[in-house]
């Protein structure tokens, strides 16, 4: 045996032999550590892409073209019933006025077409909330059509033929006119935040959407986290292992892995045609969404729990607790952060599912901002994917919109998520 | 404390060891292949008795502790030593039927508590765990306030119901586990920011706290530093005039301080009880002098 520093063979002495490692040991550490630094870079460069073509796409859709116009409220036009009134003939009038020389029905036509047709909505508004202004001339910002929208804020190619446009050569003129006039203004796009859907980009808002998310988020939440915590604590505590509680645990294990499309089904099958509940409701949604998210909060949950040292068992049953004692005054405050985290992460999952939600009806073009759970309503990820599918340029800009929204609520979920933890984390 | 006999020359006795005879025949320890149990595994009026009892793990693939005899008497320290893996921890831990928690467990053979066999199928473990305390080898207070720790033992069992009560209790726990000069000024700060010997001290506290009538101890030291070390030995001390206590220890050292009687299980026998001094002075048999002098374990 050789004493220690000395020569051992070769004449080398062992510490020589781990110094002329070390070249080699440093190299493969430097190389480990740019696989990591490069993965990290690769994943926030594509994040980052995404935020920012998302951004740059949607951001516009914040804000609205706005066309001035002096709208007389005509006393002949506004007699007999108010809420049937002939607003749209109020605003041709003011346009008409505006543009004289325009004769001929074709061109008057599309002259009218610059308003939104959800102007007249607003007209209605203002008169029935104030009669007073029946036969006076007042100065009224109205929605622009989603074109001229578009054209004011450039998204609009000018330089292809006009058959092949959606605004004529006339049209373009005017609006050219009008912004010359300083009639036309971008505004903050309230309706976006107020309205529901719409087949008109410039009246549909995100709103029902947002309210159906909501909903359906509560029924999900109210049904997932107690079942999906009283199911992690009984086969976690009390439970007996034997060959059925394995089944249970292999079957939540596969229900995680599922699509959630089939969930859909399931909610078609039972909740729609066997119980007969309202179909497109947020109530239905809910449940499917519950079935999806059980084994995503009872896999985390159960992670939590076994994540408590036994020490505290012990010491909890040492002193004579009861098991449900234990588990409530002890091991579960311990357990609640890693719980709440899984419960809402399970939740975001929710909130961005669209598949099984497809199935029971939520993918319906509902305009009226649902007031209940029974109500039909459609959610933000099912909305993005009805805009999408629209045809209308200015549909682009507002599903990027609606993506920010949902993002929006993504984050704040999980800052939710990281304030929960911080405040019941406690070390042992 | 009282046995029977000073265990230098042992009497058969009627459940004990009947065939242990061959003892110091001419002089000579028992030979190392003789499992029996050589001493005086019982006392008169015991507070825990033991009756052949046999532990199986996995169950029943690992035979843990085999046909164990041994009783504790009242107001006595008994240690028990003996190499890892002995069983010594295991036998005390039937004593409060935490053993029940551990899966595949099988306990046979009969355990009494004052006559009151604790096995009985009527038996509530929690009641049962309140009379019979454990303190753990490794500190393991709740994480929670240093008054919590010690109330919460109290409040469960309805032997302290309002604030002024409960404040009571903590502070004579405390005392009497020699804490309270420590901790007096700030006990609502959390149990688990006290250094080792402390927490080990809160736990002593905690046990004493629900009023038991035994304290068992599982290597209650074996994480600390000599000075704990030492006051917690002397605690043991003090303690043992109002309880009866049962110590596993891996220190010979610690347990001819503290204790009246030891017992010395090798590989699941229990292989000699007698007196802490006889035991580790003239040994019966041949493991427990093979283990005293330092030849394994």
């Amino acid at each position: 045996m050789n004493k220690p520093g000395q020569a051992a063979n070769g004449g080398q002495r062992p510490i020589d032999i781990v110094k002329g490692g070390m070249v080699r040991r440093h190299r493969a550490e430097r190389r480990f550590k740019i696989y990591g630094l490069s993965a990290i870079v690769l994943s926030l460069a594509f994040l980052s892409f995404l935020l920012i073509s998302i951004v740059s796409q949607g951001y516009s859709a914040f804000q609205q073209t706005y066309i001035k116009l002096e709208i007389n409220f005509d006393q002949n036009v506004l007699s007999g019933n108010l809420a049937t009134a002939n607003y749209q003939a109020l605003v041709k009038k003011a346009l008409y006025k505006l543009f004289p020389d325009v004769k001929g029905r074709g061109d008057k036509r599309h002259l009218a077409k610059l308003v939104s047709p959800g102007a007249s909505f607003d007209l209605r508004k203002m008169v029935l909330a104030d009669r007073h202004i029946i036969g006076t001339t007042r100065e009224v910002w109205l929605p622009a059509n989603d074109d001229v929208d578009m054209a004011v804020k450039g998204h609009y190619r000018r330089d292809v033929a006009e058959s092949e446009r959606r605004l004529t050569d006339k049209q373009l003129a005017w609006i050219d006119v009008l912004e010359h006039r300083q009639r036309l203004e971008k505004r903050f796009n309230v309706t976006f935040f107020t309205a529901g859907d719409s087949r008109e980009p410039e009246q549909a808002g995100i709103l029902g959407a947002a309210m159906g998310s909501f909903y359906t988020l509560i029924v999900t939440l109210v049904l997932s986290f107690p079942i999906g915590v009283a199911a992690a604590i009984y086969l976690e505590e009390f439970a007996p292992t034997n060959k059925w509680t394995d089944l249970i645990e292999v079957n939540i294990n596969n229900l995680a892995a599922v699509p959630s499309i089939v969930f859909g089904l399931l909610g078609l099958a039972v909740f729609l045609n066997f119980f007969g509940l309202p179909r497109s409701a947020p109530l239905v949604g809910g449940l499917v969404l519950t079935l999806m998210t059980l084994p995503t909060i009872i896999i985390a949950s159960r992670a939590a729990l076994k994540s408590v040292p036994p020490s505290i068992r012990e010491a909890a049953l040492g002193i004579g607790s009861s098991k449900m004692q234990m588990v409530l005054n002890h091991v579960l405050p311990l357990a609640m952060p890693g719980m709440l985290t899984g419960t809402i992460i399970g939740m975001a999952q929710a909130l961005g599912e669209t598949a099984p939600l497809l199935m029971i009806g939520m993918v319906a073009f509902i305009v009226d901002i649902p007031a209940g759970f029974t109500d039909p309503a459609t959610v933000l990820p099912v909305q993005i994917y009805l805009w999408a599918d629209s045809p209308e340029r200015a549909f682009v800009e507002r599903t990027s919109a609606a993506i920010m929204v949902l993002l929006a609520f993504l984050i704040a979920m999980n800052l939710v998520a990281i304030l929960l933890r911080k405040r019941f984390e406690r070390r042992w | 404390m009282e046995t029977n006999n000073s265990g230098v020359e042992p009497e058969p006795t009627e459940d004990g060891a009947p065939e242990a005879a061959p003892a110091l025949k001419n002089g000579r320890l028992v030979s190392r292949e003789d499992r029996r149990t050589v001493g005086i595994p019982t006392v008169d009026n015991p507070r825990m008795r033991t009756e052949h009892v046999d532990v199986y793990y996995n169950y029943g693939e690992k035979h843990a502790i085999k046909d164990v005899t041994l009783d504790l008497a009242r107001n006595e320290v008994l240690a028990m030593i003996g190499p890892s893996g002995c069983g010594k921890s295991t036998y005390l831990r039937c004593l409060n039927r935490m053993n029940d928690t551990i899966d595949g467990c099988q306990v046979s053979g009969k355990i009494t508590l004052d006559g009151e066999d604790i096995y009985a199928p009527r038996v509530d473990v929690s009641p049962l765990r309140a009379q019979i305390g454990m303190v753990f080898q490794k500190p393991n207070p709740f994480p929670k306030s240093i008054w919590e720790n010690v109330a919460y033992g109290p409040r469960i069992h309805g032997l302290a119901t309002n604030r002024s009560e409960q404040d009571e209790v903590v502070e004579t726990s405390l005392k009497r586990a020699g804490l309270w000069e420590e901790v007096k000024d700030h006990l609502q700060d959390p149990g688990t920011g006290l250094s080792g010997g402390q927490q080990q001290r809160l736990c002593i506290a905690r046990t004493i706290a629900v009023s038991p009538e035994v304290i068992l101890m599982d290597e209650p030291c074996s994480a600390l530093d000599p000075i704990s070390t030492a006051v917690i030995e002397d605690l043991i001390n003090e303690l043992k005039e109002h309880y009866s206590i049962a110590i596993v220890t891996h220190s010979m050292q610690q347990a001819s301080r503290v204790s009246q009687r030891t017992a010395y299980f090798h590989l699941g026998d229990l292989i000699e009880v007698g007196p802490t001094e006889q035991v580790f002075t003239t040994p019966l048999h041949q493991l427990t002098e093979d283990y005293i002098t330092g030849r394994f374990g």
